[in-house]
């Protein structure tokens, strides 16, 4: 393997890597407010790329008018499934709410089939963003280079924002307890909408970065990519941001190099291995809190 | 007592299904002595059945509803078939094997459960494979319309097809590389895809053959979409040209990846990637690939595949879920071609029956396709000891300004 060679793995790598970033960030987020794993995540981030197909294609919208509507489309998709299969069931076993969410992912992906057809539909290409560029001696296009860059920048706003802002604040108490800081008059249905827009958002953002260099999306687009980063944010420590990040980047690296090392049937197997591995031996993941039960 | 009486419960139910199933064994036994010799599917009342053995959804779906485009026109210009003086009505039976081969054993039962007297499909070796032993079984003849692995027909009496087989194709796609002047050629193919495999071998073999040398030969899994590892290893290895066997879905993928990670090389193909989809998804990364197919529209000098294509295109643009379903264009896909080519075979074979009571079955069709020879739209059709037609020449075509450009001919040298 090349310097250039090894230096152009990294790049695809840290690339993937960011993508599946934040699509974890938002598992990992519901997660830590609603003790949720959020199935059709991956399911959303597939509608969001048949969003960006009906606004730049269908009417031919130009891309900085239809990646506002895809961002705010998928947001409202979000919502809108929250308070519909999500919030009647705030009350019932924990294993209910998660069955539905399996429902939910399910019913994406058959809508999705039933109203664009089961074959690839082309996804639009915005122009600056599908150039080619060259650094040094590594080729490739401007979306794969931007992804870690993006992934990056929005991830430390998150940060900020869950650090130093009110509702920032009230998403960290909703995620300690629940029911005190309902006690504590926070107005916990704007807080639960508030972790969906951010997590759709970054799904959203996800979406376009990983459609444009594989413009190529069918209804089960969402699926594996988001079995994937369900796994990233497990690994990282479900609940915890910095960790579901860490994750996806790893995830993302590792799939990679086991494709250069030309066993491209095992960067899968690999993947979920390591969520077995994760739950066997450190089932908090990397950053997770220890849960210690009180006598 | 309990125990006891539940362990009874639980023997007698195991040994009646053994007993069942021992029964089915004995009668299915039965029927297939019965079977090589007269049974099969027979026609009955005055409409004959033909099931249409295609992928409408799943990675071959573009290229499988062209074919079925094909067969329907067929199926338009020739609606009855007079077998001996009695007219029947051809009747189509559609059944979508979802480029899946457990689903395309699914599918296949289903076909034959309705009672269907042939089939026509399937546009992918590794369905067409996978569904072969049904159609056997059942004693229902099939015509694989571009299915091109060896193994489609290779020991199944019940299997014919009217394209050209991998062997010619890999060598065509060798000689054309080695005319261009290519020295090294890269190979990335689909693990698990009977035609993705065999190809990049017979084009190994051929390329090799011919002097040249594979650089690299790379591998990928069904419903990848992230090529970048593997077009980087083949950018490091620096071929002259990479062959690419690959599906439609795939096709659409792989382009702009590749030009995104700076492969000049000249990217060459097979018959799968004659779908306007690639062109309208890959846009000008598609420019200046290379490939082999069945069929060129624009061929004059068939004055049948003339008429066809005239027809076909008024058929395509008559109703606009037609042109959707072709891609979005009014372009003669070559898969369609041999689609409409492989019901004129059915039709024909039916034809040719000689309409006594207890001939009017599946096998007597089957041993009717035999002896099968007609002018069709891809060329002479006549089938030989395998089943496979007698083809002996492909057609090149290239990317050029967006369009499909036809090349040249090129012959098993």
């Amino acid at each position: 393997m090349t310097s250039t060679s090894f230096l152009q793995y990294c790049l695809a790598g840290v690339s993937i890597g960011g993508i599946y970033a934040l699509i974890a960030i938002g598992y990992t987020m519901v997660y830590g407010i609603l003790r949720l794993i959020n199935f059709a995540h991956g399911d959303i981030f597939m509608m969001a790329a048949y969003f960006m197909i009906f606004a730049m294609v269908d009417f031919a919208l130009p891309w900085y008018v239809s990646i506002v509507l895809v961002l705010a489309a998928t947001v409202a998709l979000g919502v809108l499934i929250e308070k519909a299969a999500y919030k009647p069931l705030r009350s019932a076993p924990r294993m209910s709410i998660m069955i539905s969410a399996i429902g939910v992912s399910y019913l994406l992906q058959n809508l999705a089939t039933y109203l664009f057809s089961a074959l690839p539909k082309g996804y639009p290409s915005i122009a600056f963003l599908t150039k080619t560029i060259t650094i040094g001696s590594i080729s490739t296009s401007v979306v794969t280079f931007i992804t870690p860059i993006l992934t990056i920048v929005f991830v430390v706003l998150l940060m900020q924002l869950i650090n130093h802002t009110k509702i920032g604040m009230a998403m960290r108490a909703v995620s300690k307890d629940f029911e005190t800081s309902q006690l504590m008059g926070i107005k916990i249905n704007r807080v639960i909408s508030f972790t969906f827009v951010i997590g759709c958002f970054l799904a959203a953002v996800g979406s376009i970065l990983y459609f444009t260099p594989r413009p190529s999306v069918y209804p089960l687009a969402g699926s594996l990519p988001g079995l994937k980063c369900f796994i990233a944010a497990v690994f990282g420590g479900i609940g915890s941001i910095p960790g579901a990040v860490l994750g996806g980047f790893l995830i993302g690296l590792s799939e990679t190099f086991i494709k250069a090392a030309g066993y491209s049937e095992f960067s899968d197997v690999f993947t979920f291995i390591l969520l077995i591995v994760v739950l066997l031996f450190r089932p908090t993941g990397l950053f997770g809190e220890k849960i210690t039960e009180k006598v | 007592m309990k125990k006891v009486f539940a362990l009874a419960l639980a023997s007698v139910m195991t040994l009646s299904l053994a007993a069942c199933g021992g029964g089915n064994d004995a009668q299915g036994e039965a029927g297939n002595e019965g079977g090589a010799a007269a049974a099969g599917t027979a026609i009955s009342g005055d409409t004959i059945s033909i099931g249409v053995f295609e992928p409408t959804t799943g990675e071959n779906g573009g290229g499988g509803m062209q074919e079925v485009l094909g067969i329907r026109y067929a199926n338009q210009v020739a609606p009855t078939v007079d077998i001996n003086g009695t007219t029947y009505n051809i009747k189509l039976v559609e059944v979508d094997n979802q480029s899946d081969k457990t689903a395309a054993v699914t599918a296949a039962q289903s076909l034959i459960s309705s009672g269907v007297v042939g089939v026509i499909g399937s546009y992918g070796s590794g369905v067409a494979i996978a569904a072969g032993q049904t159609f056997a079984d059942a004693g229902v003849p099939a015509i694989g319309c571009s299915c091109t692995n060896p193994q489609v027909t290779l020991g199944n009496d019940f299997y014919f097809r009217t394209c050209f087989l991998d062997p010619f194709q890999g060598t065509v796609m060798a000689s054309y590389a080695i005319d261009q002047g290519y020295q090294t050629a890269a190979l990335i193919s689909q693990n698990g895809d009977d035609y993705s495999t065999g190809l990049a071998a017979f084009f190994k073999q051929a390329f090799e053959g011919m002097g040249g040398t594979i650089v690299a030969d790379e591998t990928y899994q069904t419903n990848e979409s992230d090529f970048n590892a593997i077009l980087t290893s083949v950018k490091t290895a620096n071929p002259d040209c990479v062959f690419i066997p690959s599906s439609i879905a795939t096709a659409t993928l792989i382009l702009p990846q590749a030009k995104a990670n700076g492969i000049t090389a000249q990217i060459i193909a097979s018959d799968t990637w004659e779908n306007e989809s690639i062109i309208k998804a890959a846009g000008d990364a598609a420019e200046g690939v290379a490939f082999s197919t069945f069929f060129d529209e624009n061929d004059e000098a068939n004055p049948i595949a003339k008429e066809f294509v005239t027809g076909f295109k008024e058929y395509l643009n008559s109703d606009s879920q037609n042109l959707t379903l072709n891609g979005g264009t009014d372009g003669v896909a070559a898969v369609s071609a041999l689609g409409y080519d492989a019901y004129m075979a059915m039709h024909n074979a039916l034809q040719a029956l000689d309409g006594t009571e207890g001939e009017l079955t599946s096998v007597s069709i089957r041993d009717a396709l035999v002896d099968v020879a007609f002018d069709g739209v891809t060329g002479s059709i006549s089938f030989d000891e395998n089943g496979d037609a007698k083809k002996n020449v492909a057609y090149i075509k290239q990317v050029k300004d967006g369009k499909f450009e036809f090349l040249k001919t090129q012959s098993a040298e």
